[in-house]
């Protein structure tokens, strides 16, 4: 076989997995949310954009993303740093840290909901040592902000270990030579952190913030199990249209939402985060 | 060969045959009702395992219940023998979808659930298989603080909003439980019990002066009920957890609640406001999708659900209670005894209105849900003017009436056409 061809002989397979199973239903959708009795139409999208909700649950799902993402890099990155600096037991640690990885995203709303609840392991410590008289109702919808707030932790909890398994390989890539000459000039770790690890890690921060940011947006087990009806989010209405309200084109069209804003994000941390030309490892 | 080949080689073709005879012998009975682990195990062991078939009884949410479905009537063939559901679940769909059910000869005791089954048809388009509905359910300590001269028996919304408060103020805590939650069934409460009491009436009357009295009251109640309750889908949860004294539910999910320490709880009816004492009941209906593989089989199993002895292991297995006139044995669980009291203190009361489940909204009946749910997160969550909502929520409710042409149902006075919001 021509060896030209090769390449694309190999990739076949991966490609028609994906035109069967992702871009032939992603038409379908893309072609429900459009229509209405079968004629083109953007009723779908009016009808869910209008609805009263949408503004919150779309400034939901925004606030989310903004307040979790940036503290996920945060901690991935310091963690990441920690491991790869370890000698021994490092491979433990990272076991660890990764076990939220094999929770599902509803039974990690649950475990956070055990805590948080009334009669949640939260509540049974503080009344324990004394700092309440007795339970406290703390995911009401008179207190919006710790509503928020357990959810974000639980999603920090949750998905921070996905960036870091990315980072820490990413770490490994970087080659020991820099850092030898970085120390032979006198850098500081945190310089080294700043000119050496920070740029060298581009191109894994960019997977992980995409692959981060994406999910973000789709959050919706985390929230339901601990918002309620509280805190709407937009992949949670997307459930609504398509299982309570049986209304496949509604659902469809907030799945389009989703997807532009996924895009959009997608393409803005690209452009961010770019490795210029010719700069590689 | 050796013998690991030997052995895997029987091993598979084992599992071949044992997969081919499931395939071929059991009836697939696809059930939104008795989801519970221990309801649906019931259901197998209890229910139907009687049956001269096998049966495997398959019970999902509504969302993966309706989309298998849908997928086998889009295919033209499928495997589901009958369909296990609410009243909700059926109306939403085509009743071209399903198989007349005429000639079956069973149907249930009341004609008004048999008219509902036709769909607005001529022809019964599922069987009505069990019935439950919603009641309230108190833990013992709460009694004490009862108004004076209430009558737990026929509260009036003002006095149970009086005893939450007391209850509030002696313990502290709101102690009022309603299921607010997502997969909560406040709704109901709104269509079939605040409204029909305060208004005698669920659509026309939505925007009406006696709707923000009503909404008035609820807000009252909600002073005194467990801010919590935005979690809140199964109300016996939090009796037996303690999170809630008094509460509001459908009297499935009431159950385990009585089941477990029936000596600490009390059922007892809805209360009644201006308009008498609305409530409302819950409908289970089996049907046969046209794509079901053997049509014998699957109408062998609708008859057999309405057997009378079939109807009273289903109300152990599953708390609904039976939809043809059968003897009840004294042996009923405690949940059953609670609930079947509290019911039947309710329709006879003298002030009692019964309402009937909404008809004819056809796949808006999510839609219709939604404007109870979406004014009561507004008017009562986020403190909005009761007036402005109504009137804003109003257009919503019209359009959704209109679009489906649904006749109005009791306690709204009949409609020519669509039922109207006045």
């Amino acid at each position: 076989m021509n060896a030209r061809y090769l390449p694309y002989v190999m990739i076949l397979p991966v490609t028609l997995f994906l035109c069967v199973f992702f871009i032939y239903p992603f038409v379908l959708v893309a072609q429900q949310a459009f229509s209405v009795d079968g004629s083109w139409s953007l009723a779908n999208f009016q009808e869910v954009v209008g609805y009263w909700k949408f503004p919150i649950s779309m400034k939901n799902t925004l606030l989310l993303a903004l307040a979790v993402v940036p503290v996920q890099v945060i901690l991935a990155l310091t963690m990441a740093t920690m491991v790869t600096k370890m000698k021994t037991g490092r491979d433990i640690v990272l076991y660890i840290w990764t076990i939220p990885l094999g929770i599902s995203d509803l039974a990690a709303g649950i475990i956070w909901l055990a805590i948080f609840e009334q009669s949640g392991f939260l509540n049974s410590m503080m009344h324990g040592l004394g700092m309440v008289d007795r339970p406290v109702n703390f995911l009401t919808y008179q207190n919006p902000g710790i509503v928020f707030l357990a959810i974000a932790l639980a999603e920090i909890w949750r998905a921070t270990a996905i960036m870091l398994v990315i980072l820490v390989a990413g770490m490994g890539l970087i080659p020991k030579e820099y850092y030898e000459a970085a120390e032979v000039f006198g850098a500081s770790p945190w310089k080294r952190f700043l000119r050496i690890t920070l740029p060298m890690l581009r191109p894994s921060l960019q997977t992980a913030l995409i692959l981060r940011v994406i999910l973000a947006f789709e959050i919706f087990a985390v929230v339901q199990a601990l918002g309620g009806t509280l805190f709407p989010v937009l992949m949670g209405s997307v459930y609504e249209y398509q299982f309570d309200l049986l209304n496949s084109g509604a659902a469809a069209a907030i799945a389009l939402i989703i997807l532009v804003i996924s895009i959009g994000f997608t393409l803005l941390i690209l452009r961010a985060l770019r490795v210029p030309k010719g700069a590689t490892i | 060969m050796t013998l690991k080949m030997k052995l895997a080689g029987a091993a598979s073709g084992l599992a071949i045959v044992v997969a081919a005879t499931a395939a071929q012998a059991d009836v697939l009975f696809w059930s939104t009702q008795a989801k519970p682990v221990e309801e649906s195990q019931a259901m197998r062991d209890q229910v139907l395992s009687g049956h001269s078939e096998a049966v495997d009884y398959q019970p999902n949410d509504a969302g993966p219940w309706i989309t298998r479905l849908q997928a086998e009537l889009e295919a033209g063939t499928g495997t589901i023998a009958v369909l296990g559901g609410l009243h909700g679940d059926f109306s939403a769909m085509n009743p071209d979808d399903l198989v007349d059910l005429d000639d079956l000869g069973v149907m249930a005791a009341s004609g008004t659930f048999n008219d509902l089954a036709k769909l607005g048809t001529d022809a019964m388009q599922y069987i009505p298989w069990m019935q439950a509905s919603y009641i309230m359910a108190a833990n013992k300590e709460a009694l004490q603080y009862l108004p004076d001269g209430a009558d737990i028996n026929a509260l009036s919304y003002d006095q149970l909003i009086e005893w939450t408060a007391n209850v509030h103020e002696a313990v502290g805590e709101p102690k009022f439980g309603f299921p607010a939650g997502p997969k909560g069934l406040k709704h109901r409460f709104f269509q079939g019990y605040l409204y029909p009491s305060y208004t005698n009436g669920v659509v026309r009357t939505f925007a009406s002066d006696d709707a923000v009295v009503a909404w008035e009251k609820m807000k009252e109640l909600w002073a005194h009920t467990n801010p919590a309750s935005t979690n809140f889908a199964f109300l016996q949860e939090q009796l037996l957890n303690g999170d809630a004294w008094i509460a509001f539910d459908h009297t499935s999910r009431l159950a385990a609640a009585f089941n477990e320490r029936p000596d600490d709880f009390v059922a007892f009816p809805a209360p009644a406001g201006p308009t008498g004492r609305g409530f409302m009941p819950v409908l289970a209906g089996v049907a046969i999708p046209k794509t079901a593989p053997d049509m014998e089989a699957a109408k062998a199993l609708v008859q057999y659900m309405l057997d009378p002895a079939t109807q009273i292991a289903t109300l152990k297995a599953t708390n609904f209670f039976p939809v043809v006139d059968v003897e009840l044995p004294s042996d009923l669980p405690p949940s059953v005894q609670a609930a079947g009291n509290a019911v039947a203190i309710m329709s006879a009361s003298p002030d009692a209105n019964p309402g009937l489940l909404p008809a004819g909204l056809g796949d808006k009946g999510g839609d219709f849900s939604r404007v109870y749910s979406d004014t009561f997160e507004r008017i009562v969550l986020a403190g909005q003017d009761i007036r402005t909502v109504l009137d804003d929520q109003k257009k919503t409710l019209a359009a959704i009436m209109e679009e489906s042409g649904a006749p109005c149902w009791a306690p709204d006075a009949p409609s020519e056409g669509a039922c109207p919001v006045e």
